[in-house]
């Protein structure tokens, strides 16, 4: 069984923040859901509990930044990316400033708790601002390599976490590079652009698919700004049908920046898009929540087929 | 003393019953915040059924009373207050988290009779009060907004910027409550985020501030009298609570704030709140 994101990152923030004392870890009185707590509790003199204040926490965080300090401001990714979006505009993007925003329970994976606690906007937000990398976890390994990739490059960071596990997809040594999308299963058919949770059930949709025939490549774009253009636009050459499969609205978010660049490179393939279809989700457990707003492996399975289709 | 003994034994009684669906709930559902809804039940009891102009039948009477649970995360006990009072049935509590509901994990004023803001996000609450009983008066209603906060919650700022607009407002037909059990997330108040004197806070603000026992359904509807007689300011109530209240080993416990309940502890509180021990 993989372990969830929250837990790995909790244990990743501690393993790399402890060989590199400019690390910081702020939070907004959610630190044992975020997992900073781990950190905070072997590192208490870098870790600051700001209490329910996020815009006051990301305040603080510009503010180390500018002292070579390098912050990870930690809360819900909807509270982050809203009550947070003012310093992360005006203060880390504007200013370039080192500041990693980690989006903790991202999607609808805080599914209980309800729409209120959803976050489906984020990467719409976050990916508009200037000077700013966008990425979503798609599994453990990765976490890992994302925290630790935080630490290294000097760059305001959007990093959305998952409160829950997600298939494996890497192994402990598979190598990420910024601004590269990995395939995952390659195919002639269709190509599913998967982030987050939805790349493992895009596996899983190829492999139902492959069941009847239907040859489907699979990319993890786990990394949305800079976004792998050449590999967008060979996989439309290629497959000539694209799915983008995100836990996330389908407005502005994976789907837009694929789409973005569909266009803008001429490519000649059709587009299906997966995620909330510009609508709030509801509360209850988080399979039946990703079943009901077609977040689930038959619903992307559907969604291949139907670009083929219009092919 | 506003209340009749048999009328404070009633609302006793009520929240007694209260306590012991809500723990029975939590449990069966394994989902849910226990602490801030067991530390709010007084308040949320006797605002619905003793202070606030409310109709079930009519949930949108204008003339109604607002009553707004801005710590939207005790929406359990709100729903089961709300629902005792007829706004929907009991019946409907199980259905509280599942899919399809109308008792969201927090309160969605679009769907759920009786709720009459969306929270969930803490610090919005305060504003949209404000908001409320500035409309209100426009209208020359003469009901009054009760915001329900959590002392947690007054970490945000927007708190504060509400409450400075309160006073240049003149909002008199506003009163805060705050559920204040020294208790937030992470920890106590004093460890997570000091809040010092807050009636003196309150005060610098252009608050009338009134102190009581939080779990007093006498106090409080005293209190709420003094509040409502103010004039020309805003009123805010510092109900004395304690998080988890009538469950011993949740009492001041940060812990018990959102965790699941299982059987045996289900057990144990049961047991304590019927008396059994
Ligand atoms: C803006 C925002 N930040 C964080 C949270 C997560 N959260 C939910 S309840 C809570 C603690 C609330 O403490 P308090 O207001 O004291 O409530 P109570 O003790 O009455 O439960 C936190 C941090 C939230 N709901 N909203
Ligand atoms: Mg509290």
């Amino acid at each position: 069984m993989s372990r969830s994101l929250r837990d790995v990152y909790g244990d990743s923030l501690l393993k790399y923040g402890k060989e590199n004392k400019n690390v910081f870890a702020l939070d907004a009185d959610v630190s044992g859901s975020t997992k900073s707590a781990v950190f905070g509790k072997e590192c208490p003199d870098r870790f600051l509990n700001v209490g329910i204040a996020e815009a006051n926490m990301v305040g603080m965080a510009a503010g180390l930044a500018t002292t070579g300090k390098i912050p990870f401001v930690n809360t819900f990714a909807v509270f982050l990316t809203s009550i947070g979006l003012i310093g992360a505009r005006s203060l880390s993007s504007y200013s370039k400033l080192n500041v990693k925003y980690m989006g903790a329970y991202g999607g609808v994976s805080d599914a209980f708790d309800g729409p209120s606690h959803h976050s489906l906007e984020d990467i719409a937000i976050m990916r508009t601002l200037p000077n700013f990398q966008v990425f979503v976890a798609s599994d453990e390994y990765q976490t890992d390599w994302l925290v630790k990739n935080a630490i290294d490059v000097n760059a305001p960071m959007y990093i959305r976490l998952s409160r829950d596990a997600t298939k494996t997809v890497y192994t402990p040594d598979t190598k990420f590079e910024t601004g590269k999308g990995k395939v995952i299963r390659d195919g002639k058919d269709a190509t599913i652009i998967a982030c987050g949770v939805m790349v493992g059930q895009a596996v899983e949709a190829a492999e139902a698919l492959a069941k009847k025939g239907i040859d489907v490549r699979v990319v993890d774009m786990f990394c949305i700004k800079p976004i792998d253009r050449e590999l967008i636009l060979e996989s439309a050459a290629k497959t000539g049908a694209i799915v983008t499969a995100e836990e996330h609205s389908i407005i502005g978010g994976l789907g837009g920046a694929v789409a973005e660049v569909l266009t803008s490179g001429g490519a000649k393939a059709v587009q299906e898009f997966i995620g909330l279809q510009d609508q709030h989700a509801e509360c209850g457990p988080y399979n039946a929540l990703l079943q009901k707003y077609g977040l689930d492996v038959s619903s992307i399975a559907a969604a291949v087929e139907k670009a083929i289709s219009k092919k | 003393m506003s209340l009749t003994t048999s009328r404070k034994n009633e609302l006793n009684a009520l929240c007694n019953k209260f306590r012991i669906d809500l723990i029975e709930l939590l449990h069966s559902i394994q989902t849910g915040h226990p602490g801030g809804s067991l530390s709010v039940c007084e308040i949320l009891t006797t605002l619905y059924f003793e202070k606030a102009k409310v109709d079930p039948k009519n949930p949108k009477w204008p003339e109604r009373d607002r009553v707004v649970l801005t710590k939207g995360h005790a929406a359990p006990m709100l729903y089961r207050v709300l629902a005792e009072k007829g706004f929907f049935p009991v019946e409907e509590m199980k259905t509280l988290r599942q899919l399809n509901t109308r008792l969201q994990g927090h309160p969605c004023a679009l769907e759920t009779p009786g709720v009459e803001l969306s929270t969930g996000p803490l610090g919005m609450g305060l504003s949209a009060c404000l908001g409320m009983a500035i409309g209100l008066k426009a209208d020359h209603i003469d009901s009054t907004v009760y915001a329900v906060m959590g002392d947690g919650e007054l970490n945000e700022g927007t708190c504060w910027e509400a409450c400075m607009a309160a006073s240049k407002f003149k909002a008199d037909n506003l009163i805060a409550i705050v559920d204040r059990n020294h208790v937030q997330l992470d920890g106590t108040s004093d460890e997570i985020m000091p809040l010092g004197n807050l009636a003196e806070k309150f005060k610098a603000f252009g608050f009338e501030v009134f102190t009581c026992n939080g779990h007093d359904v006498e106090a409080l509807s005293d209190t709420i009298d003094l509040a409502k007689a103010v004039k020309g300011k805003p009123a805010v109530i510092l109900a004395e609570t304690v998080k988890g209240k009538g469950v011993s080993f949740m009492e001041g416990k940060n812990t018990w704030h959102g965790k699941a309940i299982n059987d045996e502890e289900c057990k144990l509180a049961l047991a304590e709140l019927r008396g059994e021990k």
